[in-house]
């Protein structure tokens, strides 16, 4: 086990002109997992190539134990990598794939056996080692990809969105098999995904990167209650945090559109700094769960409700996410084009909040919400940056 | 100025309810329409496909049959052939010392040039595949040698290189070395011959150059990570996966250095010598057939050669189960 080091990591291409990953700076403990999560074309993949040794760097420090790695050959960094397509040798047995940097490595027939035998135990693949990749199911030859790594019992596990290929179920299966194998194991893991649920559930921490810089590294709750700027409190979440133009006044209250907000004590004393911002615009952001329908909330409080139409429900069974048309001016979290997920909130006064199933709504129909205030977001209208101090 | 004619003055009748309408405009009742388009459609494919069929009929069906009936004649071209039965074929088998030695010419030259063409269209696309810069025209300027190698110009001119005073001799001799006429020495001939066929390894390269586009990048990368070098690379990984296209290269070079023909015709000034050391299959055929005028030999021949192309591709094709490896299998 090691742990891993990025300091200032930087790759340009063309000359300087793109930056794909911009001064990442990280520190990864050991046996620690890290998600790099981001939307398309952030660095993410870029940044794990880097620490492959797949991709030169162009400036910055990748550290791997107490070894600077910067131009060792990636067979010498003690890592195994997982790649997206798997990147198993089509003409080989399961057995062989599992073997193959054994095999390179001219160790002993009986070791190479032992180890691609316990391997094939711990992934269930014991059956199947004799097939060919082309005879395994989505989620076999993920597992078979996994062997190749843990079987050469590597320092490091660098894994490029190795469940993007499977189907929405096994995703979810081999999700929590990859993350208990891990924690088993104990491997210092960086794994990289555009998928924010994958980087929630499986993280230690999470690191968001955009256009190569990286927004935010903390534990997933922690990125989740606490987002840094706005970009990070869209893009973690599902649905996405709804965002709005707001201001606070002395009462001190939250002027949304033509509502009035009243902000508890805690909400100050928990963000100093947001007492600076009476009198001035901001961004105020709600998660979907913290607005209730105020017909089924324990105890009615007016001081923090809204009226709103309902514009369109989708009836999960556990809960019902409604898509509302409020009296607000949503914020623009400018991102790159990629992420339509984030945009699609952007729409002027919609708003998605997640009742019970208790909640009986239909289209069309006005609906009193309630805010849970306590959990109200804010953030600086002109950077986006989260305010607390 | 005189009226146009009106929509009413129309020649075609509009078609009932339930009928289709022609090409030509006539209607049809919906029962039989089905088939009288389908017809119509049948008559327009086979007028389309009439150039290729008389290709097909003129210039391989009729001729090869008349080869196969013209196998079991005596036929000298100016008098009508004479029925001999399997007389040709077992005068083949039998006492034609000058037909036993074309066999193993040929045989030594498809054994030399099929597995050294592979070899050097591999090793080539292998290094263009590596990025190089100008790539587009290397890839033209190995890939020409494989349209102009079997004309008649092209033997002409490899007869001048290997000659005696040759530009092959003349490069020879900037490194002290002293040539010699390798075109007429029975010793080297063939191996002009075959160095002439293998230098048309462009087509085979091109295969090759596609194929390995396909194999993708992340089974090196991994290889790389897993501490292999580039030969473990190219062994475990880069051949295993051309095995298909190996293969399907394999097949067609065979087909091709068996009827190879004008490159050892040009060489040796159609003799197939000197001292037959170039007297391929194809060329004792056509002395014996252009040149001897005995079209039914020539006929028999042909079929023996057609057949034992024939076997050689199934051998290649049967061996195929134990080295080619296809990825869905």
């Amino acid at each position: 086990m090691a742990r891993v080091s990025l300091q200032n990591l930087t790759k340009t291409y063309a000359g300087g002109y793109l930056r794909a990953v911009d001064g990442l700076n990280v520190d990864i403990a050991d046996g620690e997992f890290l998600v790099l999560v981001g939307p398309s074309g952030c660095g993410k993949s870029t940044a794990l190539r880097m620490i492959a040794g797949l991709e030169d760097i162009t400036d910055g420090a990748v550290w791997i134990g107490d070894q600077f790695v910067n131009d060792v050959h990636p067979k010498d960094r003690d890592i195994a990598m997982v790649f997206q397509n798997y990147a198993l040798y089509p003409h080989m047995s399961v057995f062989d794939n599992i073997a193959f940097a054994l095999q390179i490595s001219q160790m002993p027939r009986s070791e190479i056996d032992a180890r691609v035998r316990e391997a094939a135990r711990i992934l269930e693949l014991t059956d199947y080692l004799k097939r060919r990749p082309g005879h395994l199911s989505g989620g076999q030859r993920q597992r078979v990809a996994m062997g190749r790594a843990i079987v050469r019992n590597p320092s490091v596990f660098l894994m490029d969105e190795p469940l993007s290929n499977l189907d929405a179920k096994l995703r979810v299966q081999m999700r929590a098999e990859i993350h208990s194998l891990q924690h088993r194991l104990g491997v210092t893991t960086i794994y990289v995904t555009h998928d924010q649920t994958e980087a929630m559930t499986m993280g230690d921490r999470v690191a968001l990167l955009k256009d190569g810089v990286l927004q935010q590294v903390d534990r997933p709750t922690d990125i989740y209650n606490r987002p840094a700027n706005t970009f990070v409190a869209a893009f973690i979440g599902s649905p996405t945090m709804n965002l709005y133009h707001a201001a606070i006044d002395g009462g001190p209250t939250l002027k949304l559109g033509s509502s009035d907000i009243r902000i508890p004590q805690s909400v100050f004393d928990a963000r100093p700094g947001l007492s600076r911002y009476k009198g001035k615009p901001l961004i105020a952001g709600i998660r979907p769960e913290d607005i209730g329908d105020a017909a089924t909330a324990p105890q009615r409080d007016p001081s923090r409700e809204l009226t709103a139409k309902v514009e369109l429900f989708e009836d999960l069974g556990s809960d019902t996410l409604v898509h509302l048309g409020v009296d607000a001016q949503a914020a623009e979290v400018r991102s790159s084009d990629s992420l339509d997920e984030i945009k699609s909130n952007d729409a002027k006064g919609r708003c998605i909040a997640r009742f019970t199933a208790k909640s009986e709504v239909a289209i069309d129909q006005t609906v009193t919400v309630q805010l849970d205030t306590e959990r109200l977001h804010f953030f600086d209208a002109e950077t986006g940056e989260a305010i607390w101090t | 100025m005189k009226p146009g004619p009106g929509p009413e003055k129309s020649a075609v009748t509009p078609a009932p309810q339930g009928a289709a309408v022609l090409p030509s405009g006539r209607a049809v009742p919906a029962g039989r329409a089905g088939t009288n388009i389908r017809r119509l459609e049948n008559r327009a494919a086979y007028m389309f496909l009439i150039p290729w069929l008389a290709g097909l009929f003129g210039i391989t069906i009729i001729p090869v049959t008349v080869s196969l009936y013209l196998s079991f004649t005596d036929y000298n071209v100016l008098s009508a052939p004479t029925w001999v039965g399997l007389e040709n074929y077992e005068k083949l088998i039998s006492g034609d010392r000058r037909y036993e030695n074309s066999l193993w010419v040929t045989l030594k030259f498809v054994g030399y040039s099929v597995p050294l063409v592979l070899v050097f269209s591999l090793t080539v696309a292998v290094v263009l595949n590596r990025g190089l810069a100008g790539l587009a025209i290397y890839r033209s300027l190995f890939y020409v040698p494989s349209l102009i190698g079997a004309s008649v110009g092209i033997g002409l001119l490899w007869y001048q290189v290997f000659g005696e005073r040759g530009v092959f001799n003349d490069l020879l001799g900037l490194f002290g070395f002293e040539g010699r006429s390798w075109v007429t020495n029975p010793r080297y001939a063939l191996s002009t011959v075959i160095a002439l066929n293998v230098w048309t390894f462009g087509a085979s390269m091109v295969i090759f150059l596609a194929a390995l586009r396909q194999i993708p990048d992340s089974y090196y990368e991994a290889a790389s990570i897993d501490g292999a070098n580039g030969w473990q690379k190219f062994r475990r990984i880069t051949l295993p996966l051309l095995t298909p296209v190996i293969f399907f290269n394999m097949v067609l070079l065979t087909i091709q250095s068996f009827q190879s023909f004008t490159q050892a015709f040009v060489i040796s000034r159609g003799t197939g010598g000197p001292v037959d050391s170039t007297l391929l299959y194809t060329v004792y055929l056509y002395q014996r057939a252009f040149q001897h005028l005995e079209m039914g030999y020539a006929s028999a021949m042909a079929w023996v050669l057609l057949i034992a192309i024939a076997l050689f591709t199934a051998l290649i094709f049967w061996s195929a189960k134990y080295w080619v490896f296809y990825g869905d299998k």
